[in-house]
């Protein structure tokens, strides 16, 4: 009897020795400390370098690939890619940024919001405003190893103006370009329709790719950016690695993996994936995760260069009600704006980081910014409930707050506005929705009430913040329609003086923030959370993110 | 013995407590449950906040004893639809037989044959989220688990005595069906409600963990466990009292269930 | 032998319903799988192109012919997000769901067969007391909650767990190695459940007759109980262990969101919110058609093991 009782048992223990031993058997070779991501960064510090290079094909270690120096590293980002295209019209910043990494324009993004030559080496203006020259710069060369020329450069601008793919214009700003030529084998211009000052920052966003490799973009993107394209896995990762041939200053990490943490909980488990060492680098993480983070890790703040706002369908009721002359739709959304309590709202979110923008523009564009919109609908109940009486709504009404699951700020203002907009017996209920989605109905479809959510700007131009919501604009995705504004955008675009396009602009601006178009609330604080040993991480004024620069200290 | 009485009684306690708890929380909570505060964000339990607050100063306590009510009125439900549903259907299939019978019971294989949160999952993409969505699916899909059990136990009660004597006496087929067949199947029926509110609870959770549930206005305890996930480090009890609350849900269902059968005899 | 075929047709024929019930469920969806496609600005010659070649103008019980035998075939369709075959986006991802199931499914059998002899073989002693009370707790915690804290302790305290998928190219080791964590979140509750079944069959089996007929036979006690006994006790374990196949997917699913897994589930849930129902049908399918092949399986075994049961 007490020998089968000493089998069992032993077969128990066993089994259950083997599942910690499995579990701890591998994790001997690596530093085991808490804080594996200061240990495990830079050299791994139980291999010998020397050794490591002497015999780069050892029998099998612990560690999947050994290297001598660790000189890659795994950035998490909160969304899949919308597509490798760089010209797919549909991608949205958080895909663009990572692709910025791989293609250029004939002029690319600068830190400072401007543009600086890129395929090009050189561009000229004409007088008129309508003709650019672009000369090309020698040497560019693709990913797959051949010379970047006048031809694929003709090729990738008729592809975003639409005559390389039945029409479909794929880069807007495009839409008003009337020819491409090249006069000879080193120069380019383009010919616009109409003058339009902020042309040349859209021109960054027509990436060069070579002649009539457009379908493959999807699979096999090539471009001539600082990195190369390795593999992408849907809803995995995007691995890119240094492209040697880079005619600019080359990057300094060998490979980058982008690694995409989908669903509703992805902020925390980007964060246990940093503390347990698995990610060098987030971007776009919350400031309020600051806590949970630590201190072992680069923290950098910034604003996200975007605003976030609750955006109001205005073609749906109640918001679109015009009853005997009286805009029973604006005075709701007035009312709205003035029962929300914006400073709570960026206290709650942001930890009070966050900045009020008051209309579609967000303080990094110095030029368009306008503080003062911030302060025009100051939390006032009063003024709230008497606007819903006038409008004819003293009782409120039910209304839906669609918001991606993903980001978890938006749900956070959503849940509050939700909560402030009771006092004006507004029911609202708030709806979560997986991105793909929330990309499909509310965007593109436009079949919303509302939606907290955040739109951003690929450049500095003011088309992705303001000309968009002019009335017939593919982009106006909550149906404002003023024809005011219409005008004032109109004439910002094609006027040729840079103050006038200011001052029109600004009072665009300046008309959203009245007829309360959506509720604009912020720019929200976010945090680039980075390995220690990293550096040269570069803030841009638009929504890149730039891995070139970034390296392992020496 | 004795102990098979202890599980029950502690079962019933345990159940009892959280019901109360549940069902005070539909009604009264210490705090309004979606009131926010800015100056108690975080703050760590104590006298006045039980649990603490979240990130948004709501008072924790109040929001366990809300979204436990939420969860339990969701789990009675779909034990009401799929064990209503179930019982008829299990009923008739096992006293009439025949290829009616063969026919439901491959349909309900078909049905158990999808994991059951996989297939809620994709019913609530198509219907959407919210707290009726999430009934309605999941009570369709614990009806095939009723009709079988109580398909199982009228086969074989209708081969008993008291039932053919009811049958030679002339009582009408339903009557015999509803009236004298289905008290007997009771305890059986019992222990199947146990296991059926822990799923219900433990589908639920899951799913609204997962996003694809209900929505923030009725949180759940599966949604706040979502949430509170994010700041797992900040504020711990979050996550602490969430979890507790759930296990202690189904350990009190569960306990009267092993009860049942251990008094049916067939669970030692 | 008769009964065999017999079971093989019922197979069939619940396979043909769960395809069935699959097909009708993504065809009554009111949403045009060509607007997410198209976009919203395609004419409406594209539109009726598009219908055309993706079939959507043929009649149900066509498509649904043409469905299956392209089904069958190993041919899933086309994902509509990511414009690739949904069979080379999945195979990676049947492959870890598969993984993370088998291997919980291990865990399972390998902990509760010894736990639950254990606790049978002295019933109330301390390991018996101690086994019963901690499987009723570990029965009643959720999946996911034990997720959490698989991840809090074997991540955040001990820091012996990496967060990080390892595919099965980065070495087979490794990768049972990574999904042993998740896979003790998935495992845990099913473990106490089966400990407590087998412990209760094998208690059951020990008071029937013919153990005291063996014992008094002078058979030795650890021949009577692994001979004798286990067998006939196994025989509702296994129909169990079955009968979890389902419930192991099913938490696999959850457990998968939860560690970053690109498995099945992963790519149900983004596949849903992407309306990609070519690739949320192909899921469902495999899903099912793993379950209902395990509960055959269940079954033969099942007649394999108790004699009682005819017509083998």
């Amino acid at each position: 009897m007490n020998t089968l009782r000493r089998a069992l048992l032993l077969l128990a223990a066993a089994a259950l020795v083997l599942t910690s031993l499995c579990a701890c058997g591998a994790g001997g070779t690596e530093p085991t400390s808490t804080v594996p991501a200061t240990a495990q960064s830079g050299e791994l510090p139980t291999e010998d370098p020397v050794e490591a290079t002497a015999e780069p094909t050892a029998e099998p270690t612990p560690e999947p690939t050994p290297e001598p120096k660790r000189n890659s590293v795994t950035v998490g980002i909160a969304q899949d890619l919308d597509s490798l295209d760089p010209h797919n019209p549909g991608s949205n910043a958080g895909t663009s940024e990572v692709l910025f990494n791989l293609f250029e324009g004939l002029v690319k993004a600068s830190p400072d919001g401007g543009v600086v030559p890129a395929v090009a080496s050189d561009y000229t203006v004409s007088e008129d405003g309508l003709t650019y020259t672009f000369t090309l710069r020698e040497g560019v060369k693709f990913h797959n190893g051949a010379a970047v020329t006048a031809e694929d450069v003709l090729y990738s601008l008729n592809r975003c103006a639409g005559s390389e793919n039945e029409g479909t214009v794929l880069v807007p700003a495009f839409s008003i370009v009337s020819a491409v030529a090249a006069p000879d084998e080193k120069t380019v211009t383009i010919t616009l329709t109409e003058p339009n000052l902020e042309f040349i920052l859209s021109v960054a966003e027509a990436s060069i790719i070579p002649k009539d490799s457009g379908s493959q973009m999807a699979t096999d993107p090539v471009g001539t950016g600082p990195f190369q394209f390795v593999s992408y896995t849907p809803q995995e990762s995007l691995v890119v690695k240094r492209f040697e041939d880079y005619w600019g200053t080359p990057a300094k990490l060998d490979e980058v993996t982008f690694q995409v943490y989908l669903g509703s909980s992805n902020t925390s488990a980007m964060v246990m994936a940093l503390q347990s060492g698995t990610l060098d680098m987030v971007i776009h993480m919350p400031n309020t995760m600051a806590p949970e983070i630590g201190t072992d890790f680069t923290v950098l703040q910034d604003t996200m260069k975007l605003v976030q706002a609750l955006y109001i369908n205005n073609a749906v009721e109640p918001f679109n009600i015009e009853k005997d002359g009286v805009k029973v739709g604006e005075l709701i959304r007035k009312a709205m704006y003035y029962a929300i309590d914006v400073p709570a709202i960026i206290d709650f979110v942001c930890d009070g980081a966050g900045v009020a923008t008051g209309t579609s523009m967000y303080p990094a564009q110095q030029r368009y910014f306008m503080p003062e919109l911030a302060e025009n609908y100051a939390y006032n109940l009063d003024m709230a409930q008497e606007l819903m009486s006038y409008a004819g709504y003293p009782d409120g009404f039910d209304m839906t707050i669609t918001v991606p699951n993903n980001y978890e700020q938006h749900i956070l203002t959503a849940e509050v506005i939700a909560e402030q907009l009771k006092a004006i017996h507004i029911n609202a209920t708030v709806e979560q929705v997986e991105w793909g989605a929330w990309y499909q109905d509310v965007y593109k479809d436009r079949n919303f009430q509302t939606s907290v959510c955040a739109i951003s700007a690929s450049d500095m131009s003011a088309r992705e913040m303001l000309v968009r919501y002019a009335s017939d604009n593919s982009k106006n995705f909550i149906n404002f329609k003023d024809a005011d504004y219409d005008a004032k955008v109109a004439a910002a675009q094609t006027t040729l003086d840079q103050e006038e396009q200011i001052s029109l602009y600004k009072e665009a601006e300046t008309i959203l923030n009245e007829k309360a178009a959506s509720l604009w609330i912020q720019d929200l604080c976010e945090l680039v959370v980075l390995d220690p040993e990293l550096e040269g991480y570069t803030f841009y004024c638009t929504y890149v993110l730039d891995m070139s620069t970034i390296g392992f200290k020496a | 013995m004795r102990r098979h009485n202890w599980y029950l009684r502690l079962g019933c306690l345990l159940t009892a407590v959280m019901v109360m708890f549940s069902l005070v929380g539909c009604f009264w909570t210490p705090y309004d449950p979606s009131a926010l505060s800015s100056t108690d964000r975080y703050a760590a339990p104590s006298l006045t906040h039980l649990f603490g607050c979240d990130s948004l100063g709501r008072d924790i306590f109040s929001r366990v004893m809300q979204g436990a009510g939420t969860t339990l009125s969701i789990a009675f439900a779909v034990l009401l639809l799929g064990g209503t549903a179930g019982l008829v259907i299990g009923a008739l299939c096992g006293y009439v037989g025949g290829a009616a019978d063969a026919l439901v019971m491959r349909l309900c294989d078909a049905v158990a044959a999808f994991p059951s949160i996989l297939l809620a999952l994709v019913v609530l993409a198509v219907t959407g989220p919210g707290k009726r969505n999430v009934i309605l699916a999941l009570g369709v899909l614990f009806i095939p688990s009723f009709a079988r059990l109580v398909r199982g136990e009228f086969l074989r009660q209708r081969e008993l005595d008291y039932v053919k004597a009811a049958r030679l006496a002339g009582v009408r087929e339903l009557r015999i069906v509803f009236v004298h067949i289905l008290p007997n199947t009771l305890p059986v029926l019992l222990s199947g409600v146990t296991i059926g509110f822990n799923n219900a609870v433990l589908a639920e959770a899951s799913m609204s963990y997962l996003g694809i549930g209900v929505t923030p206005q009725d949180p759940s305890l599966g949604y706040m466990l979502s949430e509170a996930q994010g700041f797992l480090m900040r504020a711990p009890w979050y996550t602490g009292a969430l979890a507790g609350t759930v296990i202690l849900l189904v350990l009190g269902a569960g306990l009267i269930g092993e009860g049942i059968r251990a008094r049916m005899g067939d669970g030692t | 032998m008769t009964a065999f075929f017999k079971r093989l047709a019922l197979l069939l024929v619940t396979m043909l319903l769960v395809t069935a019930l699959a097909f009708a469920a993504f065809t009554v969806i009111p949403a045009d799988p060509t607007a997410s496609i198209l976009g919203m600005n395609a004419t409406e010659e594209q539109i009726a192109a598009l219908r055309a070649k993706l079939g959507l103008d043929l009649p149900l019980w066509q498509r649904y012919t043409t469905w299956l035998t392209d089904f069958v075939r190993g041919n899933f369709g086309t994902s509509y997000r990511f414009s690739m075959p949904v069979e080379d986006l999945l195979r990676p991802r049947v492959e870890a769901t598969l993984a993370l199931t088998g291997l919980s499914f291990l865990l399972i059998v390998a902990v509760s067969l010894p736990l639950g002899l254990l606790a049978a073989h002295k019933e109330d002693g301390l390991l018996d007391r101690l086994v019963t009370v901690c499987g009723q707790v570990t029965m009643s915690i959720p999946n996911f909650i034990l997720g959490i804290g698989v991840i809090w302790l074997f991540a955040l305290i001990l820091g012996v767990f990496q967060q990080k998928y390892v595919p099965p190219e980065d070495g087979l080791w490794a990768h049972i190695r990574y999904l042993l964590f998740p896979a003790l979140a998935v495992a845990l509750p099913k473990t106490a459940m089966t400990v407590r079944l087998l412990r209760g069959s094998v208690l059951g089996e020990l008071r029937q007759d013919y153990v005291r007929t063996a014992y008094s036979k002078g058979n030795a006690p650890r021949a009577v109980l692994v001979f004798h006994v286990l067998r006939n006790a196994m025989i509702p374990v296994v129909t169990f262990l079955a009968m979890t196949i389902p419930d192991i997917m099913a938490a696999s699913i959850v457990i998968e969101q939860l560690f970053g897994i690109p498995g099945l589930g992963q790519m149900l849930i983004s596949s849903i919110g992407n309306r990609d129902y070519p690739v949320v049908q192909a899921i469902v399918v495999i899903a099912a058609f793993v379950v209902v092949a395990c509960s055959f399986l269940a079954d033969l075994l099942y007649r394999l093991m108790d004699p009682r049961i005819g017509g083998r």
